[in-house]
Order: structure tokens, then sequence, then C-alpha cells
């Protein structure tokens, strides 16, 4: 049997990848690519935990479906902010969209 | 190390080493394609975990909607996906340190809590998580508000794109 230490470290894993992915990625959507493995990190610990307690409390599956309406609804907005940026700035470089750090 | 530790482990290679190449690769098309990679890879974890219905999800929301959605995000801002530029930020050491730091933390974290060791009890062959997750989501004594705000936070999400993204002019 897999102990639940490998999926936590797994996810543990996942999320640093994608944490590492938002703070260092300069283009706009390689930043939201980051942003989609840290919530799939959440969700295989959510689901973890579902399976290594009681499976019969089905909470950690629920949460997971919320998770995944938030993450359709965060990328949707947010590539829509990227191709508004990118239509009246003609870049989505993130260190180029610095208007608000006059 | 039994068979099922064995297949965890290949697919956890494989996953983790998609999402480094998402955060690493420069061409942002490649940076997606290796995304549906590691989005697979979270779906065969959870099947591996008995979560059936959310493995088929994971696969038809996010490598259906989400990835597809980002391909073409990229193309419509192609000029930058042949940038030659650096990928990654003056600070990106900071970056790594920080990350490596949350990693540690965790690692450390976990090793300290004594529930971490835990294996799984067999799974009960007469329990139906699919139809026990559905009656959940709409039972007034479970899930059924944060299902309805859910819904109500989707068509919001969907208003607010099409209005972000329209072209003004």
């Amino acid at each position: 049997m897999i102990p639940l230490s490998w999926y936590l470290i797994f996810s543990a894993a996942l999320f640093s990848i994608g944490l590492f992915g938002v703070l260092t990625r300069r283009n706009l959507i390689a930043i939201l690519l980051g942003v989609e493995l840290m919530l799939n990190a959440v969700n295989v610990n959510l689901v973890a935990f579902w399976r290594y307690g009681d499976v019969h409390n089905i909470a950690g599956q629920a949460f997971a479906i919320i998770v995944f309406a938030v993450a359709a609804a965060e990328v949707s907005v947010g590539l829509a902010l990227v191709i508004s940026v990118y239509r009246k700035r003609n870049t989505i470089i993130a260190d180029e969209i610095d208007i608000l750090k006059w | 190390m039994t068979v099922d530790q064995i297949i965890f482990l290949i697919v956890a290679a494989i996953t983790l080493f998609a999402a480094f190449s998402v955060v690493t690769t420069g061409n942002l098309i490649r940076a997606a394609f290796w995304l549906i990679g590691a989005l697979f890879g979270v779906a065969a974890i959870f099947a591996i975990l008995h979560a059936s219905f959310l493995a088929v999800v994971q696969v038809v929301v996010y490598v259906g909607a989400i990835a597809i959605l980002f391909i073409f995000a990229v193309m419509l801002t192609r000029k930058d996906m042949r940038d030659q530029g650096a990928q990654l930020n003056r600070n990106w050491k900071f970056g790594a340190f920080l990350s490596a730091l949350v990693f540690a933390g965790l690692f450390f974290l976990l090793r300290g809590w004594d529930g971490v060791s835990k294996t799984a009890a067999a799974f009960p062959s007469d329990f139906d998580a699919v139809a026990a997750l559905g009656g959940a989501l709409v039972s007034p004594d479970a899930y059924v508000l944060p299902f309805e705000v859910a819904s109500v936070l989707l068509v919001a999400a969907l208003v607010g794109a099409v209005y972000v993204a329209y072209n003004h002019k």
C-alpha cells in the first residue's frame, strides 16, 4: 500500500514547482500556467485526505469539485485580462506592464 | 515494493517532470502541451486514489477546456511566443530559493506529523462514491449552497471574461 506521505510530498513538490513558475516567469500566460499547477496540487491533497480518512465522508471530493469550478473561472477571467492587456499595450511581459508603479 | 507503489512512483515522476518543463520551457505552446501532460498525470493520481469521477472531470475540464483555452490565448498573443529574450525575470534565483524553502518547510512539517505514514483502509466494495458525491452536491444537508454559489461564480466569470476581452472600439 502507498503511505499517505507519498501523496503529500508529491503534492508539495507540484505546489512548489507552480510557485516557482508564478514567481519567476515573465510572460503573463506562463504565470497562469503556474497557478494551474498549484491548484492541481491542492486537489491532490484534498482527494488523498478523502481516501485516507473515512471514505463515506465525501467532503474531500466535494471540495475538489468546487476547486475545479474556481479554477475554470480564474483561468477564463485571467486569460481575458491577458488578451485585453495585449490589445492595449501590445505586450504580455509582466515587467513591462508597470503603469501602477509610477 | 508492491505494484501500486511502482505505478505511483512512475506517474508521479512523469507528472513532476512535465510540471518542471511547464515552468522552464521557453516556447509557450510547448509549455501548454507539457501542462496537458501534468494534468493527465494528476488525473492518473486521482484514478489511483479511487476518485473515478474526479479523474474523468480532470480530463474533461482541465485538459479539454482549460488547456485548450491556454493554447488559444498563446496564439492570440503570438508575437510574444517568439520572444527570444529571457523567459525568467531577474529575481529568478530568489524565486527558486523561496519555492525550495516552501517545499522544505512542508517536508519537515509533514515529517513531524504522526499521521503521515498512515496507509489507506481497503476501499469498501459496496460503496458507490459517485452516487454519494452526486447526492452530497444537491442535498440541503450537505453542499447544495456551495454548489449553487459555484454556478453563480461561473456565470459571473463568463460575463466578466466576455466584457473584459470585448473590443470596445
